[in-house]
């Protein structure tokens, strides 16, 4: 990748490049790997990229980047996820 | 071998700018700026200028326009004034922030309403904080020569700023004055393609214009205030590089007359600054030991040498703008230059607004003012007082 040396608004298509944006989440999906079916509807829809897909297409959620817009739990058809508020996660 | 070419500040800044051979040039027309597009669509037309000419709905647009184009890496350039310079204010920071050499002529005209197409510098001096460059000019000459010279200085990797060129609107854009134009080699040879010190490029792939955190924001605006610090060397030089090369001159930061053995000098900007050299010849002939730095860039403001020439005179300021609720804006930088370092008189006039004329048995009234020890220290030249 070409790195410029002056400083001005550019930023380079890397991994987190405006930091770990999961801290702006309220709301964390959370994901039953029970009822999971593996349709990949949540990787599809997934606007940041943070639902990871596995080789057997089973899914993570990337907490670190994952700002919790619900578009996932939203678009899944068995109500695999769920949207829970943080504070009453931890 | 020169050429010689008679014509108005507008057609001789079309001429510079198609002769810096930009691959854009955006621009929406406006009173007194609209000859100097007309100017370039016509080269256009012609053929003689060969890069893309972008017609857009407003002067937001234009240099939005540029900014785009600056970003590929291309060399561009627009025009505007008095309105269509404050449409373009949101953007002109965008420029600068983004450090893209986007190079402007902007015909200084009185600000609305009391609607007035005349000349009048409160246009310019109101985007003094954008980060752009200012240069004002007094003769058509010296248009076509900082037109060329602007591109070289914004282009310059150690300044990456874009530039404005300014000049009286009528008293300029619209006299005709014979100017030598040197052929297309020279100007070739004398300003290389634009190296952009970063550039858009499907390739090399990037975001502009991106989220930034404090920190990194105050370092941005830190480099550009190093920018223009490196700029006054580089006007030097590159001033320097002109004379040698085509033989002419204007001064660098200033242009100074007769200030040697001066117990007074004139300080002002644009076409007044052409006018006072004729003041000062008279003022001379009665035996007034008065001399002229006349200001050609108001940013990067020449602070340094202001405060050398003021070691042994007193400085008179003529203020074509006013700072509403302060002074006249050239008057308080100059005060700011010498405060706690030199004891000189400073004195402000205000005159010229909305474009009336000044001058010089005007420009010999105020300074007889402050030699007869009549002045204020700030003085609305023809209202009251001179």
């Amino acid at each position: 990748m070409k790195k410029y040396k002056v400083k001005t608004t550019i930023s380079y298509p890397i991994k987190g490049a405006t930091g770990k944006t999961g801290n702006w989440r309220v709301f964390r999906p959370i994901l039953d790997k029970e009822k999971c079916v593996k349709c990949l509807r949540c990787w599809i829809f997934c606007p940041e990229a943070t639902v990871i897909r596995n080789k057997d297409d089973s899914i993570d959620i990337d907490y670190d980047y994952c700002k919790g817009c619900g578009i996932c739990a939203n678009v899944c058809k068995i109500k695999a996820i769920t949207m829970k508020r943080e504070s009453m996660n931890k | 071998m020169n050429n010689i070419m008679i014509d108005t500040g507008n057609y001789i800044a079309a001429k510079a700018a198609v002769m810096a051979q930009p691959e854009v040039v955006a621009a929406y027309p406006i009173t007194p700026q609209t000859t100097l597009v007309e100017g370039i669509a016509n080269y256009h037309e012609t053929g003689e200028f060969k890069g893309e000419y972008i017609c857009v709905e407003s002067e937001h647009s234009a240099m939005a326009a540029c900014i785009g184009a600056s970003a590929t890496g291309v060399r561009t350039f627009t025009g505007t004034s008095s309105h269509g310079l404050l449409l373009m204010h949101e953007m002109l920071h965008w420029a600068a922030l983004a450090r893209l050499p986007v190079i402007m002529c902007n015909i200084n005209r009185v600000v609305g309403p009391g609607w007035n197409i005349w000349a009048d510098e409160n246009d310019s001096i109101s985007q003094r904080d954008t980060g752009w460059i200012q240069f004002y000019c007094s003769s058509n000459q010296e248009i076509f020569d900082t037109i060329i010279q602007s591109f070289k200085l914004g282009e310059d990797k150690k300044v990456s700023l874009p530039v404005m060129i300014n000049y009286n609107a009528f008293i300029l854009s619209h006299t005709s004055m014979p100017v030598y134009i040197p052929n297309q080699k020279e100007v070739d040879d004398f300003l290389p393609k634009r190296k952009p010190v970063w550039n858009l490029d499907v390739n090399n792939p990037i975001t502009f214009g991106n989220m930034i955190l404090p920190p990194e924001y105050e370092r941005v605006r830190k480099e550009m205030q190093d920018s223009q610090e490196n700029a006054k060397k580089l006007i030097k030089d590159i001033s320097k590089e002109w004379k040698n090369k085509f033989g002419r001159y204007h001064g660098d930061l200033l242009e100074y007359y007769k200030c040697e053995d001066s117990d007074y000098i004139l300080l002002s900007m644009g076409a007044i600054g052409a006018e006072s050299k004729v003041a000062i010849n008279n003022l001379r002939k009665k035996g007034i030991k008065i001399g002229l730095a006349r200001v050609r860039t108001y940013r990067p403001f020449p602070k340094e040498e202001i405060l050398k020439i003021s070691k042994n005179s007193d400085l008179i300021i003529i203020d074509r703008n006013i700072s509403i609720g302060m002074e006249g804006a050239l008057f308080s930088e100059v005060k700011a230059s010498l405060f706690g370092k030199s004891d000189s008189k400073v004195y402000g006039f205000i005159a010229g607004l909305g474009g009336k004329d000044v001058t010089f048995q005007d420009i010999e009234k105020m300074c007889e003012k402050v030699i007869n020890g009549k002045a204020n220290n700030m003085e609305w030249y023809g209202i009251e007082g001179v």
